[in-house]
């Protein structure tokens, strides 16, 4: 298998997307302390996820080609860090587990489905922006 | 001291979720959409599999914060799977979600599975 061949990541790097991370996984603690997810449907969740994938997919219009450790600050950090798979996963093996399937299969299903429309939704918008305009 | 807890862990997941997803990702090769998002796969389901053992250790509040909130919510992404499912192009990005979702309730359920019978033991 081949090797990768990436640029070496530096410490200022790594520094940037952990201090990002804590930012966004206090945000999502906070978001899921104020409204816990309960039983049933987790909605808090669900939420944080959808917000999460739309603004990544927002972030290159925003950061990325003036000021890249920004992006990386806000992208793999905090957006990162605010969006969750590993409860999500833990969130619809407990509901298969306690007889719940359907729900469970609504609830990846649904993340996934939302979060891609988010992201669609997200990418348009960069799009139309970048668009150059004729007329200036 | 619950919210530090959970800046520590994830301060400490999140770079280690860049690091891997930044050298077997390989998003920024030629030809990006033609890979997997590898590195990303891989964070995804460690850490689907620590929480669900975390979950059937019933952890006390600071190491479920640590741990559970904080590292594992920091390792894992939904946010760069959901962009790169939509980016790989439909058919890759279809299987892409498959085997994500699928092995990573998998894994949530392995690690659960690991956490009760080390409680038995």
């Amino acid at each position: 298998m081949a090797r990768s061949s990436a640029v070496p990541v530096t410490a200022t790097q790594l520094t940037a997307v952990a201090a990002g991370g804590a930012v966004g996984a206090v945000a999502r603690w906070g978001l899921t302390d104020a409204v816990p997810d309960g039983a049933g449907f987790p909605w808090t969740t669900f939420a944080i996820n959808v917000l999460g994938a739309g603004l990544l997919a927002l972030l290159p219009a925003i950061a990325e080609r003036r000021h890249p450790l920004l992006a990386l600050v806000l992208g793999p950090g905090v957006l990162g860090g605010f969006t969750t798979f590993s409860l999500y996963a833990e969130q619809a093996r407990a509901l298969v587990a306690d007889g719940s399937v359907l729900l469970a299969a609504a609830y990846a299903v649904g993340t996934l489905l939302a979060c891609l429309l988010a992201v669609h939704g997200a990418t348009a918008l960069v799009r139309r922006r970048n668009e150059p305009d004729v007329l200036s | 001291m619950t919210a530090l807890l959970v800046a520590l862990g994830a301060a400490v997941g999140a770079p280690l979720r860049f690091l891997v997803a930044h050298h077997l990702d390989r998003l920024g090769a030629p030809h990006p959409e033609r890979h997997w998002p590898r590195g990303t796969l891989l964070v995804n389901l460690a850490g689907s599999a620590v929480l669900g053992f975390c979950a059937a250790r019933s952890l006390d509040g600071n190491a479920l914060a640590l741990v559970g909130t904080g590292f594992c919510g920091g390792l894992t992404t939904y946010s760069a799977f959901a962009v790169q499912v939509h980016d790989v192009g439909r058919l890759r990005g279809a299987a892409y979600a498959a085997v994500s979702i699928v092995l990573g309730v998998a894994a949530a359920a392995l690690g659960f599975v690991l956490g009760q019978a080390l409680g038995q033991a």
